[in-house]
């Protein structure tokens, strides 16, 4: 940390894209955290708002290339997939932290990550000691004694919304099988432009991307279920919807057993009371009752809710979340508070707009 | 509409507040003052609204609500 001012010094390699502008937007702001630079190889010299409209005026730092990253006390990768784990003893070397928001460490068996990327994994002796990303499992691994953990590993966003959907039930026992149908908004396909992302084909569509093999599933069954081969099955089906930012996951849960509603209520009140960022919405009345990605955009919340069918006994586990937030940029954040001993809200408190 | 059904309530007072368990999702459900009998209150956890059935002990008791109607 910086002797002067004892705030956490951090850089940004890959800044253009839309997660690198979400940790720019936070940690400009953010009370702890000192940003030294952000890089592009294609905007070098280039002020932040030129491709981050929304950060004219907040700060007169210039892109610049990754060579010119100085020692940092983190370091944030929002690259290509497979480009972190390529240059990964790089950065590890250029600071105390890595907090790498690819797919790229994700899975900790490199045949695993070899079955789901098709690909020998560039750095499969890191898969191991990699941190999943995801406080509310493994919040005590982000930091070690009085030292933050060496490389943590980002959470895709749907495994996101699937995994804080299904952990109270995995913990609890109560899974047999799940189905999760996931609905995201088009800033999950990045910042380049495609034949999909072009608006006439992209407005309005519901379109379904991956109805089966979406990779994201292979990290829920590391985390949840216990791999691919023990626990409970697991599919997953994701649509694209007429959405800019959001994922809402609604997994069907066939139960172990008979289950009432009080016990889905003693099971995510055990995993959630005290996480600063998970909200339970599961009313019986009202507009709001369940929750709807559209009112969390730029929160790093994610609001989880559950219901069930009296007739089949099927749980339904509902976790809305903004996908550039809490699931990808808003996340990495929690994770460097929690890595470097800071307040775990800090630079994370917007609560959202409404109406939006 | 059915009758509410009382269901047993785990009480506590303080100096400042008088709880109850919520029959439907055992949320804590606070009163600032001693409730009366056939008062209405609402759960914050699961938004059920609950009416006073006995004040001694505190009893809460489900309300009948309005249904809504969504996706007809």
């Amino acid at each position: 940390m910086s002797a002067t001012s004892g705030r956490v010094r951090v850089s940004i390699v890959g800044a253009s894209g839309y997660t690198g502008g979400e940790l720019l937007r936070l940690l400009l702001d953010h009370p702890g955290a000192e940003v030294l630079c952000a890089t592009s190889r294609s905007l070098a010299g280039q002020p932040l708002h030129r491709v981050h409209p929304n950060l004219r005026g907040r700060s007169e730092m210039l892109f610049t290339v990754p060579e010119e990253v100085p020692a940092s006390d983190a370091v944030f990768l929002c690259m290509p997939h497979g480009e972190a784990s390529r240059e990964i003893e790089r950065w590890l070397d250029r600071a105390r932290t890595v907090i790498d928001l690819s797919a790229d460490f994700r899975l900790r068996d490199a045949a695993v990550y070899r079955a789901w990327y098709e690909e020998e994994h560039p750095a499969p002796g890191r898969l191991a000691s990699a941190v999943y990303g995801l406080p509310e499992l493994h919040r005590r691994e982000m930091r070690v004694g009085a030292e933050p953990a060496r490389l943590i590993s980002g959470v895709g966003c749907n495994a996101t919304a699937m995994n804080l959907a299904l952990l109270p039930l995995a913990r609890a026992g109560l899974i047999e099988r799940a189905i999760c149908d996931i609905k995201v908004g088009s800033s999950e396909a990045g910042a380049e432009p495609s034949a999909g992302s072009h608006h006439p084909e992209r407005s309005g569509a519901v379109r379904s991307y991956a109805p089966v093999g979406h990779r994201h599933a292979a990290e829920v069954a590391q985390e949840l279920s216990g791999g691919e081969s023990g626990g409970f099955p697991l599919d997953v089906s994701i649509t694209s919807i007429e959405m800019v930012r959001g994922v809402l996951c609604t997994a069907h849960v066939i139960p172990t057993g008979r289950v009432e509603m009080k016990d889905l209520w003693r099971a995510y009140r055990g995993a959630y009371s005290g996480e600063p960022f998970v909200r339970l919405v599961a009313e019986k009345s009202g507009l709001h009752r369940l929750p709807d990605p559209k009112i969390l955009a730029g929160t790093n919340y994610a609001d989880v809710g559950f219901d069930i069918d009296p007739r089949s006994g099927r749980i339904v586990a509902l976790c809305a979340i903004d996908n550039l937030m809490k699931g990808a940029a808003g996340s990495a954040v929690q994770y460097m508070n929690v890595a470097f001993g800071l307040d775990e809200r800090a630079g994370l408190g917007f609560a959202g707009l409404h109406p939006c | 509409m059915s009758s509410p059904t009382p269901v047993a309530s785990n009480q506590s007072v303080t100096s400042q507040t008088v709880a109850s368990q919520c029959p439907e999702c055992e949320g804590a459900v606070r009163f600032d003052r001693p409730p009366l009998a056939g008062q209405v209150a609402r759960c914050t956890d699961c938004g059920v609204e609950l009416e006073v059935t006995a004040t001694s002990p505190l009893t809460l008791a489900l309300a009948p609500e309005v249904e809504e109607d969504w996706g007809e």
